[in-house]
């Protein structure tokens, strides 16, 4: 038996030192009133004080919530018509693959793709201004919030629409079929039977996309190079320097996000659980 | 279908035409070639290469006898060591980052300037994956029948790790390992932060600097990634999922 538990060890051993050790350092962090003794809880207050880090909390709460619900909407829309819609088999698998490299083609490649596009000298604005209308003359510009978004979206289709493809395989032809025997239309087939069963998926899928927004970095860097206040950029420009002026609340705002991951994983597990009694 | 088809073609065309278009007036490989020639390039290039081929040995090193050990021997730490293997999840890369800095910039552990700290965050970020595929080929080989048979001909532990386990998960290995390779090369804010040659904080350097090459680089990272997946849906007989949200 002693000898089962020393194969676990490497593993613990790993885990705790750079796992739960750097993990407990920003827990002790947030609360402890070093150079004092004792703990407090000053920097979890300064948190909510701080307009400079609440800011950056909600945008990045804002593009999340944004990215996950279209996201989550349009992606469950192309999964359906590619699982449903009568699409060939390879080109199903292919479209699967591809969702699969899309849904990581994120961070800095992503956002400099979205550069060779949309920025003023990319390809889609050069050949709109040929035709005689420029964006960027209308006030569209790729560097804010909404450019963000878009790009962001680039990943969160695909994830969704790879994880939310079980689900709508699990829908299975015999429900169709009897709905329509029992007399109803397209429309009372999606309101009660196939939405209820999917919702609780589409629901916990639309969380974890949230929480891959909420802690995306590299992305938002390669486009903007912090312009946009997002709560990982905040975090990341700490650690290169003491911007917040206080090491204290810097843990802070880990904690803080560490929190928000952990609702939004905690809401998906719930979710998950209900997904699973009809996918069997 | 059609718009989602043109959304997603659409930014990937116009990386790959303005990466052609280094020569001013006609379309060429100008861009690649100065990319390749470029020496930070190699240099940073390469470094990712040996992260995450060291990543994929340390993680495979700790997660294979770990899966082996719980499936074989301590079932009830299953629940324990899945939830550890999920947590890197929870934690978005520059929470980790932060907590490994501040973690090891002080003594006794002062180690942030080594590159364990890097690869340990790699094996970190990537551990769900790894542990993943590695218990998903352990379920499908009798591991009971390999380890007595392995025993009866006088094995000891590691020789039946490396010799008789290891070789019947080959596929399992190969698809976490590509997945790992296609996250630790992608990555930028580990290396950035850890103030490691990367080709993730050098692309995102250069993205300041030159107009073509970071395009070239792009779809190289790009048609990296695709090979990577593509190589892991054909060994892995199309059932491993390979959906990652890593590096981003």
């Amino acid at each position: 038996m002693s000898w089962a538990w020393l194969g676990l060890m490497p593993f613990f051993i790993f885990a705790l030192f750079f796992l739960l050790y750097p993990s407990s350092t920003i827990f002790i962090g947030s609360f402890s009133n070093s150079p004092k003794p004792g703990f407090t809880f000053k920097y979890i207050l300064a948190l909510f004080q701080s307009r400079y880090v609440l800011g950056a909390y909600w945008i990045s709460i804002k593009i999340s919530l944004l990215t996950a619900l279209g996201g989550g909407l349009f992606g469950f829309l192309l999964a359906y018509a590619a699982i449903r819609g009568g699409l060939p088999t390879a080109l199903r698998s292919g479209f699967m693959t591809f969702c699969g490299v899309a849904s990581n083609f994120a961070g800095v490649p992503l956002a400099m793709a979205f550069i060779s596009l949309l920025s003023p000298q990319g390809l889609l604005i050069s050949l709109l201004s040929h035709l005689g209308f420029n964006p960027y003359y209308h006030g569209f510009t790729l560097y804010t919030f909404w450019g963000l978004s878009i790009v962001y979206m680039y990943f969160q289709f695909p994830l969704m629409v790879l994880i939310i493809a079980p689900a709508i395989d699990g829908l299975r032809r015999e429900w169709v079929e009897a709905s329509e025997n029992l007399g109803a239309n397209s429309f009372q087939y999606w309101r009660y039977v196939a939405l209820p069963i999917l919702l609780p998926s589409i629901l916990g899928t639309m969380i974890l996309l949230f929480g891959n927004s909420f802690g995306a970095f590299a992305t938002a860097w390669g486009l903007t190079g912090g312009l946009i206040n997002l709560i990982t950029l905040v975090v990341g420009s700490q650690l290169s320097g003491d911007v917040l002026g206080s090491a204290g609340l810097g843990y802070a705002a880990c904690l803080g996000m560490l929190v928000v991951m952990a609702l939004a994983i905690t809401g998906y597990t719930l979710l998950q659980r209900r997904t699973e009694r009809w996918l069997k | 279908m059609i718009l989602g088809a043109l959304y997603f073609f659409l930014p990937l065309l116009a990386t790959f035409i303005f990466s052609l278009k280094a020569k001013l007036g006609t379309l060429s490989l100008l861009a690649y070639q100065q990319t390749f020639a470029d020496q930070a390039f190699v240099y940073n290039f390469t470094y990712s290469v040996i992260w995450a081929l060291s990543t994929i040995v340390v993680g495979i090193l700790i997660l294979a006898p770990t899966a082996y050990v719980i499936r074989l021997k301590v079932p009830k730490a299953r629940t324990a060591v899945e939830f550890i293997t999920l947590l890197p999840f929870v934690i978005p890369a520059v929470v980790l980052v932060f907590g490994l800095v501040r973690t090891f910039s002080q003594p006794p552990l002062l180690i942030v300037n080594s590159p364990i700290v890097l690869v340990a965050g790699y094996a970190v970020l990537s551990m769900p994956y790894m542990y993943r595929s590695i218990d998903t080929g352990l379920r499908s080989i009798d591991v009971r029948t390999l380890t007595e048979a392995g025993q009866s001909l006088g094995a000891g532990g590691a020789r039946i790790m490396f010799d008789v386990i290891l070789p019947n998960i080959r596929v399992a290995i190969l698809s976490g390992s590509f997945l790992t390779f296609a996250i630790v090369v992608g990555e930028m804010v580990l290396a950035q932060y850890l103030s490691k040659p990367a080709f993730g904080p050098y692309m995102a350097y250069q993205m300041q600097e030159q107009a073509y090459e970071p395009a070239a680089m792009a779809i190289i990272s790009f048609s990296l990634t695709w090979i990577a997946l593509g190589i892991i849906q054909l060994v892995g007989r199309g059932g491993a999922q390979a959906q990652i949200g890593g590096g981003h």
